[in-house]
């Protein structure tokens, strides 16, 4: 009896929560067949939108790839003062809001404050344009990369890379030839989980795009500004895609996920 | 010389793990670091390697002072106690490691990874992932791998550690035979005697970080520099407030010069030997004799019999560390 109630509870939370609201939203937007929906996804700024998420999302990646696999080595092989500061600096882009992500860095990067200021100076606009947006979406999504090989690596440990170094493989060798293949179903599920975070980012980018319809306008933004002006049809398309791709990284998450073992 | 340590001082932390150390290994010896666990064995070997700096003190290999060089440039061919295979290689693709790194012709290296796959009798198993070989399969592999690059030392770390007692013995055997075929200089971690003195042509005993004794394992056997070394390599009892090994107690039924009395409590028969256990001043003592000499005596727990050391060895007193 009480399994039947905490499953028809837990069926009704994700009903209400999860099914609903994201079936709706399918619901309306093929409502009236594929038509307007191709439609509102041709245009211009439909276009625009995507382009900017791919370019922001690709960017923001490719950083915390780098960062992510420096960092969990960094922090599963070596012994240095501020060690434990440093790993618990990595999650606090999970505790702080997007928001206070966005508008610290228009403080840092903005074109009065002193960086920003010495950066506009040499031709870089960081705020209201892409560098800005990859920063914020990099901040936020930083500590997925990290997460997913530093236990991985751990487990490894470092017999192998030593194997590797008696052998007269160097650094760089080791790394590509060992660490990388140990670490590789990891460093697939951490990357896939940093673009499905990175594509859907809205709050620290709405702050530093300055919302600019056209030039720096998310996908996430373009729904959001579709909604307010009433196009419906086009805010449930962009919002249906955005969907659709979480959904398509979820899957490939599941594929990377299982054994690790071989 | 092979390898030369000299003067090595290791701690980690605050742990002193290596103290002055001095060892020198011949050129083509296999030599066993034998002691207890914690002893500093492994770190010594992995001093040697370049995979930890001394503190103090240098290392030489073949002459050449290496203490500053990295593990790369020394020479070394490494075997890890838990094998360290590389999992996403197959065999062959572990053993022609180290010569991929080092950039050799294709043909060379197919021609010298099957040659040592040969050596290492895995020649069936080029094709196989390492999780799909027993564990002394994999242990062959990691000494193959090592042998490919050809080593001026080769170095192996509790090499049979992780194997059950059969495996243990049939590679112990098989090391042996390969080091009289291969000649490489090596040196090898062991916590166990046995395996030290049936495999090893000089042994190293080291305790504490120190190293306590180093010869041949009949003189390491033998003449054992302190009670612990001789504690350690094999039997020992007490007679007369002195260590003994008890085949080396000779025991007779007449009183006889310098012997003396003792009590016999029990006696176990192990097969081809027997144990004779007493009682003398007082002390528990027991000796190892034949089956034929304790059927001669006839032998009773009750009997009185008389004890003396049989060989003319400086004996060392039972109280000292």
């Amino acid at each position: 009896m009480a399994r039947h109630v905490l499953r028809l509870t837990a069926l009704t939370y994700l009903l209400f929560l999860l099914v609903l609201p994201v079936g709706l939203i399918a619901w309306r937007t093929f409502e009236h067949g594929l038509g307007p929906f191709v439609a509102a996804l041709s245009t211009e700024e439909a276009r625009h939108a995507f382009r900017v998420t791919i370019v922001v999302a690709l960017w923001a990646v490719a950083l915390n790839t780098v960062f992510g696999v420096g960092t969990a080595i960094l922090l599963a092989r070596h012994e240095f003062p501020g060690k434990r500061l440093l790993n618990a600096l990595i999650d606090l882009p999970l505790a702080v809001s997007p928001v206070v992500v966005g508008l610290a860095l228009v403080l840092v990067y903005g074109r009065f404050a002193p960086v920003g200021g010495w950066l506009d100076r040499a031709g870089i606009q960081v705020i209201f344009s892409v560098p800005g947006m990859v920063l914020a979406t990099a901040f936020v999504s930083l500590p997925l990369v990290v997460r997913a090989v530093l236990p991985v690596l751990a487990e490894l440990g470092d017999e192998q890379e030593q194997a590797a170094y008696t052998l007269g493989a160097t650094g760089w060798q080791t790394f590509r030839r060992i660490t990388v293949p140990g670490i590789r179903a990891a460093l697939g599920y951490g990357v896939v989980l940093c673009l499905a975070r990175s594509l859907g980012e809205y709050g620290a980018v709405a702050v530093v795009s300055g919302r600019l319809v056209g030039q720096t306008q998310t996908l996430t933004l373009f729904v959001e500004e579709r909604f307010q002006n009433f196009d419906q049809v086009a805010a449930y398309a962009a919002a249906t895609s955005l969907a659709v791709i979480a959904v398509l990284t979820l899957l490939v998450t599941r594929l990377l996920r299982p054994k690790d073992s071989r | 010389m092979a390898i030369s340590v000299h003067h090595v001082d290791k701690s980690f932390g605050d742990t002193p793990i290596l103290r002055d150390v001095c060892v020198d290994v011949a050129t083509g010896s296999l030599t066993a670091l034998l002691g207890p666990s914690g002893g500093g064995k492994s770190t010594l070997l992995r001093v040697i390697a370049g995979l930890e700096q001394p503190d103090r003190g240098t290392v030489a290999i073949s002459g050449s002072d290496v203490t500053r060089v990295v593990p790369q440039r020394r020479n070394v061919g490494f075997v890890f106690q838990h094998y360290a295979a590389f999992k996403h290689m197959t065999v062959g693709e572990n053993v022609a490691f180290g010569l991929r790194v080092r950039k050799r012709p294709r043909a060379e290296i197919r021609a010298r990874v099957s040659e040592l796959l040969e050596l290492v009798h895995l020649e069936q198993m080029a094709d196989r992932y390492p999780a799909q070989l027993s564990g002394g399969q994999r242990q062959r592999m990691a000494l193959a791998r090592a042998l490919a690059v050809e080593p001026e030392v080769l170095l192996l770390d509790e090499p049979f550690g992780a194997l059950d007692a059969q495996v243990r013995k049939e590679l112990r055997t098989w090391l042996r035979r390969l080091h009289d075929e291969v000649h490489v200089t090596t040196v090898f971690v062991t916590h166990d005697q046995e395996e030290a003195i049936e495999v090893a042509d000089t042994i190293v005993v080291l305790a504490d970080g120190v190293v306590v004794q180093s010869g041949d394992p009949q003189e390491v056997y033998d003449n054992p520099a302190t009670p612990f070394v001789m504690r350690f390599l094999g039997p020992v009892t007490e007679l007369g407030g002195r260590l003994v090994r008890p085949h080396d107690v000779e025991l007779t039924g007449e009183p006889r010069p310098g012997a003396v009395p003792a009590t016999v409590s029990r006696i176990v028969r192990l097969g081809f030997e027997v144990r004779v256990e007493m009682v003398s001043a007082g002390r528990p003592t027991w000796a190892q004799v034949t089956r034929d000499l304790a059927r001669r005596l006839d032998l009773t727990p009750g009997d009185t019999v008389y004890l003396r050391p049989l060989a003319e060895r400086e004996l060392l007193a039972a109280g000292a560390p």
